[in-house]
């Protein structure tokens, strides 16, 4: 592995090795010392076109505590507001010598462009790009399903999970949707019809309108952001009856199984797709999947880095 | 196996070597309080598991085994691709003021253990650390010797040793043979 781009390019066993890795890893979390000298005297690049809170401090902890150096780069405040292009960006921080370049863009295939179009040397890690991907956040997801359902173990056969909300502009769903069928889960997403990605019919999972008729048969359910930023076009008459119709309440929790869990990639409204007292209740497991995000993410960092680099130019 | 590797150490003595370093190890600390032992995956785990049970025999008390993955503390990880990492198991209670003895199968170049002890420091601060092996190829490249030995065997450099223990390789045997990895 070279570059982590999207959740399709990961087979099972390849997978399962980050998420065998990130629990090894886990455990470093615990120590009073969190760090490790793996990555001494590499360089990552956080290079954040778009903003970011959690994804971006979740590499950057990742980084550090694999002893590699850290250069946040946002485009706010940069040469980029100036009209650099991505291509000059790219060109600058090779010359500076990146060892991996973690990108975040609101174009969907800009870190595709940057691994592939010889501009730099580096690993590239996909940290998410428009409305395409985000496979890191799907492997932490996968490992806090592990976790909770499978005793942290093996791949994630038979789990049935529903993954509901705006489909349509969620690189979480899409790279959730790959990344799950690959380990063997059931996928179903749910969305009213104007959030539905078109053409989903051949995703590789069910899709349902109704999300009352799926939550009794899921073991864990996963709630998305509305991305009103994303959203040109009314896609809903109103937020109450989108809150209404698709969002999770403590009724529609309770129809859950027992053992179901309640997951959330963040950032989250409350009262929109999640209540408040949903998103507080025990079974709601979005603080910690903060904590395996960051697990998840050495994981990826040392397996890209941590071995012989192979040469691609 | 090779056909052409020659079988150094069988199975009785391998449980003999076992149950010598077991002595050993409790009568240079004077009992098995604040013993811990540490194995380095994969077979060292295994090891240390042994010598635990051949000191339960001795003494009649348990001592704590735990695992050390040294991977991550490698100083040559950039010569091959990643590898993949072993559980490390620190028992509860840590290694803080104990005695760590340190197992693994071979001691060749040294530098497993010069990770080990750098793992060991981000682990905790025992108050010593023993390293016990089962056998002691020679060539070493860094100034560090083993307190207790199995078996020391004079080997070249062009010879390979292997160590296989039941739980991993369902055999006990130490084979030496001339040439490249089998």
């Amino acid at each position: 592995m070279k570059h982590l781009l999207s959740a399709a390019d990961l087979s099972r066993d390849e997978a399962v090795l980050i998420l065998d890795t990130a629990a090894e890893l886990a455990a470093v979390t615990d120590r009073s010392v969190k760090k490790l000298p793996t990555l001494r005297g590499l360089t990552v690049v956080n290079l954040f076109f778009e903003d970011s809170t959690r994804t971006r401090i979740s590499f950057e902890v990742a980084a550090k505590r694999l002893s590699a150096d850290v250069i946040n780069f946002a485009a706010k405040g940069s040469s980029v507001s100036k009209g650099e292009s991505l291509k000059d960006t790219a060109l600058t921080l090779e010359a500076m010598g990146a060892d991996a370049v973690v990108i975040r863009h609101q174009a969907s295939g800009a870190p595709h462009r940057l691994a592939t179009s010889g501009w730099i040397g580096g690993s590239v890690v996909n940290a998410g790009d428009g409305t395409h991907e985000h496979p890191t956040q799907a492997l932490l997801d996968a490992f806090t399903l592990r976790r909770h359902l499978r005793d942290g173990a093996g791949d994630l056969a038979g789990l049935r999970v529903a993954i509901v909300g705006d489909i349509l502009h969620s690189r979480v769903a899409r790279s959730n949707v790959l990344l799950l069928q690959t380990l063997g889960a059931d996928v179903t997403l749910i969305a009213p019809p104007t959030l539905m990605p078109f053409g989903v019919e051949s995703w590789p999972c069910r899709f349902s309108y109704d999300i009352d008729a799926v939550l009794p048969d899921v073991d864990a359910v996963m709630m998305l952001r509305v991305q009103a930023e994303r959203m040109q076009a009314a896609y809903f008459p109103s937020s109450l009856e989108y809150s209404r119709m698709y969002g999770l309440d403590s009724r529609r929790m309770a129809m859950l199984p027992e053992h179901a869990i309640v997951m959330h990639p963040g950032p989250m409204n409350r009262g929109m797709e999640i209540s408040a007292d949903v998103a507080d209740s025990p079974r709601a497991v979005m603080v910690e999947q903060v904590t395996n995000g960051v697990n998840v993410r050495m994981a990826v960092l040392y397996l890209l880095l941590g071995g012989r680099q192979e040469e691609t130019r | 196996m090779d056909s052409r590797a020659r079988t150094v150490l069988d199975d009785a003595d391998i449980g003999r070597a076992i149950r010598r370093i077991a002595h050993e190890i409790v009568e240079k600390a004077r009992g098995s309080e604040d013993l811990i032992l540490l194995g380095i995956p994969t077979r060292g785990v295994a090891l240390a598991h042994r010598i635990a049970e051949a000191i339960d025999a001795i003494e009649g008390t348990h001592v704590p085994v735990g695992a050390l993955d040294i991977t991550l503390y490698r100083d040559d990880l950039r010569l091959k691709p990643a590898r993949a990492l072993e559980p490390t198991t620190i028992p509860p209670g840590g290694i803080d003021d104990r005695t760590v003895v340190l197992v693994d199968d071979v001691l060749y170049s040294g530098r497993t253990v010069r990770a080990a002890l750098d793992a060991l420091n981000d682990v905790g601060r025992p108050a010593a650390v023993r390293l016990a092996v089962l056998v002691d190829r020679g060539h070493r490249q860094l100034p560090i010797r083993p307190d207790y030995v199995g078996k020391n065997l004079p080997t070249s450099l062009a010879e390979q040793v292997k160590v296989e223990v039941a739980e991993v390789d369902g055999v006990d045997r130490v084979t030496i043979w001339e040439g490249e990895d089998a």
